[in-house]
C-alpha cells in the first residue's frame, strides 16, 4: 500500500502545477525508496531508464534544426500563401483531413507525422491561414485552435494502429494474450478495431466544427 | 539489412548539437539564466551522447541535478523576436520548394523504415532534410543550429519529461505499483457482476494511463488483475474483443494526462501555447465521447448471447 504514496505525489505536484519533471523524478525516487531499494541502485535506475529511452527525444532534437531553419526562411509564411488560394477550407477542415489521413495511414501501419515534423510546420499554419487568423488574434483563439491541431495528430494516431498490417499495439496485445496462455486471433483483434477506427472519425468531425462554430462566434462577438 | 550506422551514433550526433547549444548560451551574455539553462543543457549533452559508457549511478544524479535546475527556475528562455517581413520576403522568393524538406523527413522514413528500423530511418531522414534545407536556403550550419536552438529553448526541460517518466514507469513496475492497484481496483468494485466488470476494466485502464502516462503500461496490469479473471474466466468473455476496446479506453486516458507528455505537454510547447494543459483541455470532449463508445460497445459484444 504504502509504494503507492509515489502516485499521490503526482497527483499533487501535477494538481499544484508544480515543476512537471521535478514531480516525476521525485515521485520515482520516493517510490523506488519505499519499495525497499537503497538510494544508490534508485538513482542507478533513474540513470539506465533515462539512458535506455533517449530514443523518445531523438526525433524531436535532430528535426528543430530543419525547423528552424526553414522557418528562418519563410515556411509558415508560404505555408499561408498557399492557403489563401483555397478559399473554401476551415482550420477544422484541416484537423480533420489531417486526422483521416493520419489514421488512414496508420491502418497500413505506417506513422506519417508527427508534432514536431507535421504539425507545427505544416498543420497549423495551414489551419491559421484558413482562418485568415490576423496577428493580433487574442491569444485565446489561436491557441485554442492551434491546441486541435495536436489532438487531431494524437486522436488521428492513436485509434487506427495497424488494422491492415500489424506492426505496434496489436501485436502486443496478440503477445501478452500468447504470455498469458489466451488463444488469441490476430484478425479477430483487427476487426474489432474497425469500430473505434471509424467512431473516431465522426468524434473528430463534430469536434473541429464545434471548434469553427467558436472562432466564428467569437470573431463576430469582436473579441 | 546490415549497415554500421547505428542509433548509438545519433545519439553522439545529438549530445554533440545539445553541447553546442549549450556552449552558445553560456556566451549569451544578455539570457536572462545564462548559467542555470547552460549547465541544463549541458548535462542533457553528456547523459545523451555519452549516456550507455558512462555508470548508470552517475547518469541518474546527473538527471536529478537536471531536475533540481529545473524546479528552481534555472531553466529559461529569452525572448526571441522573429522577422516576419524578412521571413515572408525570404519565403516568397523560394516558394514551394521551402516544402522539400519537410516532406522529404516522413517520406525517407517510411521506405527506408522497411530496411534499416524506424528509428533510424527517421535519424537519417532528418539529417537528409538538414543537407536540402541547407542547400535550398543557402544558409550556414551555424544558423541551423541557432534556429534549432532557439526552438530547444521553447521546450525547455519539458523536452526530457518523457524520459523521465519511462525512468518513473521503470521504477513503478521494479516496485510492482500495477499489481497493488490492480488489487485495489478488483477488491473494491462488485466485478462479479459482468456489466460491471467492463466498466471497471475500462475505466481501470482510464485510470492507470492516467497515472502511468502510457497504455501499453496500463494494459498487461488491467488485464491480469480484472480483465482475464472476471471478464474472461468468470464470465466466458472473449479476450479479442476485450483487448481491442480495453487498450483504446487506455488510449482515452492517454488523451487526458499531462503523464503522456510526448504527446500532450511537448506538442503545447512546441507551439507555443501558454498554457501546457491547453491540448489535454481540447482532447477531453474526445476522450469523453470514445471511451462511452468502447464502453458500450464492449458490453453489447464481449459476452457470449
Amino acid at each position: 500500500m504504502i509504494k503507492l504514496l509515489g502516485i499521490l505525489l503526482i497527483a499533487i505536484g501535477f494538481g499544484f502545477r508544480w515543476n512537471a519533471l521535478a514531480v516525476v523524478l521525485g515521485a520515482g525516487v520516493v517510490t523506488g525508496i519505499l519499495a525497499g531499494f537503497p538510494l544508490h541502485e534508485v538513482v542507478g535506475m533513474v540513470g539506465k531508464f533515462f539512458v535506455e529511452n533517449r530514443g523518445l527525444t531523438l526525433p524531436i532534437v535532430l528535426m528543430v534544426p530543419v525547423i528552424g531553419l526553414l522557418e528562418k526562411h519563410g515556411l509558415q509564411e508560404r505555408v499561408a500563401a498557399m492557403m489563401v488560394r483555397t478559399k473554401a477550407a476551415t482550420a477544422g477542415h484541416i484537423f480533420w483531413i489531417y486526422q483521416a489521413l493520419r489514421g488512414a495511414l496508420s491502418i497500413l501501419g505506417i506513422s506519417l507525422g508527427s508534432h514536431a515534423g507535421m504539425v507545427r510546420p505544416l498543420i497549423v499554419p495551414m489551419a491559421e491561414a484558413a482562418e485568415k487568423l490576423p496577428t493580433d488574434t487574442p491569444e485565446k483563439i489561436r491557441e485554442k485552435v492551434r491546441a486541435h491541431g495536436a489532438a487531431a495528430e494524437n486522436v488521428g494516431n492513436f485509434f487506427s494502429d495497424d488494422i491492415l498490417v500489424a506492426v505496434g499495439a496489436l501485436l502486443l496485445v496478440k503477445g501478452f494474450f500468447d504470455t498469458a496462455g489466451v488463444p488469441v486471433e490476430l484478425d479477430a483483434l483487427k476487426r474489432w478495431s474497425v469500430p473505434t477506427a471509424l467512431w473516431v472519425l465522426v468524434v473528430g468531425w463534430w469536434r473541429y466544427r464545434a471548434l469553427d462554430r467558436w472562432v466564428a462566434d467569437k470573431r463576430k462577438g469582436g473579441v | 539489412m546490415k549497415t554500421g550506422l547505428t542509433l548509438e551514433h545519433f545519439f553522439i550526433a545529438m549530445g554533440a548539437f545539445l553541447a553546442v547549444v549549450a556552449v552558445r548560451l553560456a556566451m549569451n551574455q544578455g539570457h536572462p539564466k545564462r548559467w542555470g539553462s547552460a549547465a541544463f543543457w549541458l548535462l542533457l549533452a553528456v547523459t545523451t551522447g555519452a549516456g550507455n559508457k558512462l555508470p548508470n549511478e552517475l547518469t541518474g544524479w546527473m538527471v536529478l541535478a537536471m531536475g533540481v535546475l529545473a524546479a528552481t527556475g534555472q531553466v529559461a528562455s529569452p525572448i526571441f523576436k522573429t522577422d516576419v517581413k524578412a521571413q515572408a520576403a525570404r519565403a516568397a522568393k523560394l516558394g514551394n520548394r521551402l516544402l522539400v524538406p519537410i516532406l522529404l523527413v516522413p517520406a525517407v522514413a517510411i521506405v527506408g523504415g522497411y530496411f534499416i528500423g524506424s528509428q533510424l530511418a527517421l535519424g537519417v531522414g532528418c539529417l537528409l532534410g538538414m543537407a536540402v534545407a541547407l542547400v535550398l536556403t543557402k544558409d550556414s550550419p551555424k544558423a541551423a543550429a541557432s534556429e534549432g536552438g532557439r526552438l530547444l529553448e521553447l521546450l525547455g526541460w519539458a523536452l526530457i519529461l518523457p524520459q523521465a517518466l519511462a525512468a518513473l514507469g521503470g521504477i513503478f513496475a521494479k516496485a510492482g505499483v500495477g499489481e497493488e492497484v490492480a488489487k485495489i481496483v478488483s477488491i473494491s468494485l462488485p466485478v462479479g457482476n459482468p456489466l460491471v466488470a467492463v466498466v471497471a476494466y475500462c475505466g481501470g485502464m482510464v485510470l492507470f494511463t492516467v497515472m502511468m502516462g502510457n497504455a501499453f503500461a496500463a494494459f498487461p496490469i488491467m488485464t491480469l488483475g480484472v480483465g482475464l479473471p472476471f471478464i474472461v474466466k468468470a464470465h466466458g468473455g472473449d479476450p479479442a474483443i476485450m483487448g481491442v476496446f480495453g487498450m483504446t479506453s487506455g488510449y482515452c486516458g492517454t488523451l487526458l494526462t499531462p503523464m503522456a507528455a510526448n504527446f500532450n505537454i511537448v506538442p503545447a510547447r512546441l507551439l507555443e501555447l501558454r498554457n501546457d494543459y491547453a491540448v489535454i483541455q481540447a482532447q477531453a470532449p474526445f476522450a469523453a465521447l470514445i471511451w462511452i463508445f468502447n464502453v458500450t460497445v464492449m458490453a453489447l459484444c464481449v459476452y457470449p448471447k
